[in-house]
Parts: C-alpha cells; structure tokens; sequence
C-alpha cells in the first residue's frame, strides 16, 4: 500500500466537533470521561429516542473540542438503534453531529476484532485518529505492539493510551491540533465485490469514497438521510436493474476485512508466548459460572443489592426527609400564612422532597450496577440466567432491575439500560413496577392488622407475615406473567442476538462508577423531576381547595364553641381537616368515582386515598388518618381503631371486612399509583406512549383482579 | 483427511475447530463482524450451567452465543493433539 494522503489542519477552528466510535468494551466512556471531566450534557440524536451524550474540553488557548460520544458499535451495518446513530452520523457529512475529526477507541488487547470497525470508518474517508487502548493491558501480557508499523499499514494516525490510568489522553488531545492524513487508498477493494453497483450509486449521489456508495447499496432503505425521496428514487433506480443480495455483499466484505487485518495484526503485533495459560479470567469464570457456585454467588450479590437498597438507604431517605420538613417548617413561619405559603410548602417543596428522595436509592443501586458492568460481572449474570429469562420474553440482565423493583422501581427501571435488546429492555420496564416495592409496604401492614388479628397463628407461622409474603409473591408472579404475555405480544424492532463479548475481568473503577452515579442522579433530578414536582402540585391543588367558600363555612362552624366545649384544639383541627378533605376537589373526585369502585368495595373514603396516593403509595396512610380525622399519621393505633370502628352503611358490618382488605391490597399491589415511576418510565422511553399503556393496562388488571376478589370474599 | 462437517454447538467443552461455512446468511453477518470468519480456529470454553448458551474463545478473546446461534456455524473438528 502506497501512503498517498491528504492533509487536513483543523488547529484554526475555534471549536473543534469529535466524534468517539468503537466496540462496546472498548473503553470509550472511559476516555470520554477522562476527556471531558464533569463537563458533559446529555440530549438526544435528533429523530431518535438514543441518549446522546456530549462534553467540551480546551485543546489550548483558542480552540475548544466538543466530543460526541456515539453509542457502541462492532461495524458501520445498521442493524440495531445505536448502530444506525453511529452509522448516520459517520457516513451522512449533512447531518448535524457529523464531526470534523473522528476518533476511534480500540482495545488494543483484543486488536483483531476492534480493526473490523476501525478498517470499515478508515474506508469512509473522513479524517481519523485511532486511539489504542488499554496499552497497560497488551503490557501486562507481555506482549508488544508496533504502533508505527500499524500507523504506515493504517494510513492513519495511532495513539497509545491507557483510558482508566489516564494516560496518554494529552497526547491523543495534542494529536487533535496536527494536521491529519485522510487516507486516500482503501483498506480494502471494494469495487472487486461490487463494481458495476458503486459505479451507478456515485454517478447518481456525490459520496466521498466507494465504501460510502457501497453502504449506500446495502442500507438504501434503512438510511434516514436519504429522505429527499427523490434522491431516494433515483438510487433505487439506477441500482435496480442489477441483482443484488446485500447480505451476501456485506459476507464478502467482512470476509475480505478479516483477511487484511490477520495480514496487519501479524505484522504488528509480537505475542510473548504461542500458548496461553489458563487466564486468570478463565479461573473465574470456573467459579462465577458454576453450576451451583455461580448462582450461589449470584444470589449473595442481589442480596446485598436489595439489602442496601432496602434498609441502608432508608437512612439518607429520612435525612433528607428530615431537612424538607425542616425547610417547609421555616418557610411556612416566615411568610404570612396564605396561598402563597401554602402553595410554596405543601405544593412546591413537597413535591421537592418527593424528588429529592429518590436520591439515595439511585445513587446507591448505580454504585452496584457501576461495579458489576466495569468489572465483567454483569456480563456473566446475562450467561448464566439467559435461557431462565428468555422463556418470559426477558433478558439476564432482567433480573437486577426486577429484584431492585421491591425496594423501588424508580431506580429499578433506570438500571434497565444495561439491557442491549430493545424489546427485552421494554418488557423490563414494563413489569418492573408490578414487584411489591416499600412504598406498598405500610399500605399492606395498615390493611393487613385490619383484617387479621396479630396473634392468630397457623401453625408455627403468623398469619400477618404469611399474608405480607403472600402480596410480595403474588406481585412478583404477576410481574413474569405480564412479561410472558408481552412476549408474544410485542413486535420485535430489531433481530435478537444473543452474541456479546465476555469481557475480561477487571478491578473497578471509582473514576467510572463516581461518572454513572452523578449521571443518573442529574438525570433523574432534572428530566424526571420535573414532572414529578408538576403532579405534586396539581395533586397539592386538589386537596388544598374546594369550589365556592366551602372551607371558610367548615372553619366557621368549629368557631363555634359548642365544639369546643367538649374537645381539645387537636381534636377540633383534625376534624376540620378531615371535613375539608370531603369537600375539596379530591373529595369531590373521589366521591364520584364511588359508583365505579363500588363493585371493588370500595367508598368514597378509599376512592379519595386512591387519587392521593398518586403521589406515592403510602400517602395512602396518611389520607386515610385524615379522613378518619385521627390526627398524626404517626399514630398507627388511632387510624387502624377508627377504620376497624367504620360500620357499612348498608349492611351495618364492619366496613373493612376481609373481603374489601384483599380487594384493597391487591389493588394496591397491580394498579400503577406512582407519578414518579411514571415519569422515569417516560424518561426511559422517550415518548408518553410506555407510561400510558403501563398505567392503563395496570389500572386494568388491578380493577378486574379486586373485582374477583371482593365478589368471591363478599 | 476429509472430516464429516459438525456444527459448533455440537462440540464438546476443550475441543477446538475450524470455522467453515455458515447456514444462516443474517446471522453469519453478525457472526463475521464478530470475527468467526471462515478458516478461524475456535474452542469451546464453557457451556452455561442450564445448558445454554455457550462461550467460544475465538480472535483472541471470549464470545458468547446462544446455542440456537452457534449451530449455523458448520466446523470442522480439529482432532486433539
């Protein structure tokens, strides 16, 4: 191969637009994080529902890097979602995130497969850095790469670097400045697979090198850019009068690929030793994918996962819970009492609190997945669980979002985005929030003392903790039953594959793991938070006020002091809170809901704890405490006597008779009643589409299952 | 010496083989960008404890595939030394 190059000079630019491509394993996050620090945002490639994530650092004095980091990719064929992002904005110089100089992030320690993409973007003709990483890795091996010998086969220019040591990334930033070489022959021929095809496209559409007209040929239908339909036309037709069976193209090219770059890796790379010893990755992977003592392990690890997320976080949780009373406290003393105050204290930093705490529960949940994705772990969890998951439509990586679901599912549906397939991360998503999380806990542990004395055993167990397991198992079946249903019912966007690297195993990074919490939290703060403040203020709006002067007449009767004569102020206030719920808004709502959640066996009373508990299940505790005006939610004794004392105006029984208990918790259990889920759900998704379809199909199946319930108690 | 082809999910943990020819054209295109390219030497390293799927060690590191996968992939057995 002759070096026939040109030169490009970008140092003039005041902003400089880099792409990072590579594999995923590859290391490009890392170097992406080393590269721009905290200085990152992330947005969206525009038409697409792809995280698009994107940072500035300075070159020098004068010119300024934004880095894109494009999703992870084997090869320019646009298969999945990720891959098309990558594949647009590499090959379409239109599109908006087309860089100026693209930097390709190789695993040097697994060089053979990492030159497939980087030979493919070489034969695109743009301006190319290829950054060889985990340099420390070949090192350790003992193994030496030629990097000037690979930057002459190349035609491009090779840096060095360890991402995770930061090492090298200086360089590769200097590197950015100096003039680059845009190779001008091609890694391969091309034209010997496809001739007569490349010649037609380019004599049609202006593309800078064959191998652009031949993925032109390959995509034609997948290729957004192309949308100026008449170009469109024109390709198809110039193109259709040739017979062409693009996957065999693609076959000849890959195979072709392989054979330039055994050629290449031979010439520069010098193993220290012809025969390998057992690794001490395979080791592991005897233990962590044993028959027993891989899923013993497995086990442990989500024991500790839940634990922290369960009991560990609850601390910060009251913390912060802590500080938001504090705040509303003063707030409420320094300004005037009124609507503005209120608004400010029960509406805006209620909803804050709502918000902030999740914080703990992600941050900490992120640390674990943090772990076990840098390390290799997460991949192996995928090996071992595949085909227990797959018969419910559900991926390995299913199980750690499916098991935090019982702590919370906020921070449960975020981790799915470890999940590569589309629809399996879907169907995650979707079920997730069906596992009995801790806001349902004080719900279950309200209803259940109603209806079960506490000292009935059966047997050696008590019967309450039978039934608290009973609700954990019955949300959990019905999580999988769901995933199963979706299974079939789901059209797949993309062909599933099962084939991924079993990385090697490697010590967690802090540097990484601090990157993924502060993410999440920021994102989960901003993008999801927001709606969730929004709700909390409507919700706060519907139980705050009521038509006409309702309230003004409920304060002006207990001005009266017959009240008072025979209750203290507490008494006299809860009951004034407990007659302005009945007619605010909410009251008014859940009154005329009864005649629909009548058949449930359920009042307006529950009707009314219904739409509060919107905000968060357990308000539902709280609600309830004020209907039954029984003054602080603390007092769990005063609410469960008042609601056990509710006779049925019909047929003079207790009101919260076995039957309406079971029909409640297992409404509880199925409906989707969190405006928090719903808001990371339509985070995670990108469109209102999931959240809807989740809260009806749950609406849904919580009403016919309470139905059946209460008809067969009754 | 001319050998009956297998498939690689046929093969047993430690055998190694050559890569042939594939039987699936979609899938050997996702299986060549992995670089399970024809003449390519692979060895069976671990079968998941359910049986499915398998993990080959191929272009210098390890791969997983579902055994669904792995049987479009015809080989030849390299017999053990």
């Amino acid at each position: 191969m002759e070096s026939n190059s040109s030169f490009v000079n970008f140092s003039d630019k005041p902003t400089l637009k880099v792409a990072l491509v590579g594999n995923p394993n590859s290391g490009k996050s890392t170097l992406f994080n080393a590269l721009t620090g905290l200085n990152q945002k992330t947005g969206n490639f525009p038409g697409v529902t792809v995280d698009k994530k994107s940072g500035f650092a300075k070159l020098n004095s004068t010119v300024t890097a934004e880095f894109i980091d494009l999703p992870g990719t084997y090869s320019l064929y646009p298969k999945s979602l990720d891959e098309r992002v990558a594949f647009e904005v590499l090959c379409n110089s239109q599109n908006a995130n087309h860089p100026d100089v693209t930097i390709i992030v190789a695993d040097a320690s697994n060089l053979k497969r990492n030159l497939f993409l980087v030979s493919q973007i070489i034969d695109l003709k743009i301006p190319v850095i290829l950054a060889l990483n985990m340099m420390d890795m070949v090192e350790k091996d003992g193994d030496v790469i030629d990097a000037i010998r690979l930057s002459e086969k190349l035609g491009v220019k090779v840096v060095g670097i360890s991402a995770r040591n930061k090492e090298g990334v200086e360089v590769l930033k200097q590197a950015l400045l100096q003039p680059l070489s845009v190779p001008q022959y091609d890694f391969i021929d091309i034209k010997k697979i496809a001739s007569e095809a490349i010649d037609k496209v380019k004599s049609v559409i202006n593309v800078k090198s064959d191998f652009a007209a031949f993925q032109i040929i390959n995509n034609l239908s997948d290729i957004n850019y192309l949308h100026d339909k008449e170009m469109q036309i024109k390709i198809t037709d110039a193109v259709n009068t040739l017979i062409i069976d693009t996957n065999k193209l693609q076959s000849l090219e890959s195979v072709e690929r392989y054979k330039v770059i055994n050629r290449i890796v031979e010439e520069c790379i010098t193993h220290k030793s012809a025969i390998k010893t057992e690794s001490f990755t395979q080791k592991l992977d005897g233990i962590l994918t044993h028959r027993i003592w891989g899923y013993a392990i497995f086990l442990v690890v989500l024991f500790f996962i839940f634990q922290t997320i369960f009991f560990l976080a609850a601390f910060p949780m009251e913390w912060i819970e802590s500080l938001f009373v504090f705040i509303s406290e003063a707030t409420a003393n320094v300004l005037p009492a009124g609507e503005l105050s209120n608004l400010l204290v029960n509406g805006i930093i209620a909803g804050l609190s709502g918000v902030v705490v999740f914080v703990p529960q992600i941050a900490l949940l992120f640390t674990f997945i943090a772990i076990l994705e840098d390390t290799g772990y997460m991949a192996r969890v995928s090996f071992i669980m595949d085909k227990l998951m797959r018969k419910f439509g559900l991926n390995g990586r299913s199980v750690i979002p499916l098991i935090s679901g019982v702590a919370c599912a906020v921070p449960a549906i975020m981790s799915a985005r470890t999940i590569s397939s589309w629809k399996e991360r879907m169907i995650t998503i979707f079920v997730t929030p069906l596992m009995s999380c801790s806001a349902r806990l004080p719900v279950y542990t309200l209803l259940i003392s109603l209806i079960v004395p506490q000292d009935k055993n059966a047997g050696f167990f008590n019967y309450q903790g039978l039934i608290l397991m009973a609700m954990y198992l019955i949300g959990f079946i019905a999580a999988i039953a769901a995933a199963w249903v979706m299974k079939w019912i789901l059209k797949a966007k993309e062909k599933s594959y099962f084939i991924m690297e079993l990385p090697v195993y490697r010590s967690p990074q802090w540097r990484t793991v601090g990157h993924t919490i502060y993410d999440k939290v920021k994102m989960f703060l901003f993008d999801a938070g927001k709606i969730i403040v929004a709700i909390s203020i409507i919700l706060w709006f519907l139980s705050a006020h009521a038509p006409g002067n309702k309230f003004e007449q409920i304060e002006k009767k207990y001005q009266d002091n017959t009240w008072r004569a025979n209750m203290n102020q507490d008494e006299v206030d809860a009951k004034i809170a407990s007659e302005k719920l009945e007619v605010s808004y909410a009251g008014m709502l859940g009154k005329s809901i009864e005649p629909a959640i009548k058949p449930l066996g359920f009042d307006w009373k529950i009707g009314i704890s219904l739409i509060t508990s919107f905000a968060a299940r357990e308000v539902f505790v709280g609600t309830m405490a004020t209907i039954y005006s029984a003054g602080s939610t603390d007092n769990t004794q005063t609410i469960r006597e008042k609601m056990q004392a509710e006779k049925d105006p019909e047929t003079g029984k207790q009101k919260y008779s076995i039957a309406v208990g079971f029909s409640l918790m297992i409404f509880y259990a199925f409906a989707m009643q969190c405006m928090s889920t719903l808001a990371v759900v339509y985070r995670e998704t990108k469109s209102w589409k999931w959240p809807t379809v989740q809260f009806f199909f749950m609406g849904a199946l919580a009403y016919v299952s309470s139905f059946i319930v209460y008809q067969l108690l009754k | 010496m001319i050998k009956a082809l297998k498939n690689l999910a046929e093969l047993k943990i430690g055998q190694s083989a050559i890569i042939d020819s594939f039987t699936d054209k979609e899938m050997a295109l996702k299986l060549l960008e992995m670089g399970c390219t024809p003449g390519e030497i692979v060895k069976l390293d671990r079968i998941a404890p359910l049986g499915d799927p398998i993990a080959i060690s191929v272009a210098g590191y390890l791969l997983s595939l579902r055994k669904s996968e792995a049987s479009t992939v015809l080989v030849s057995l390299i017999p053990a030394s």
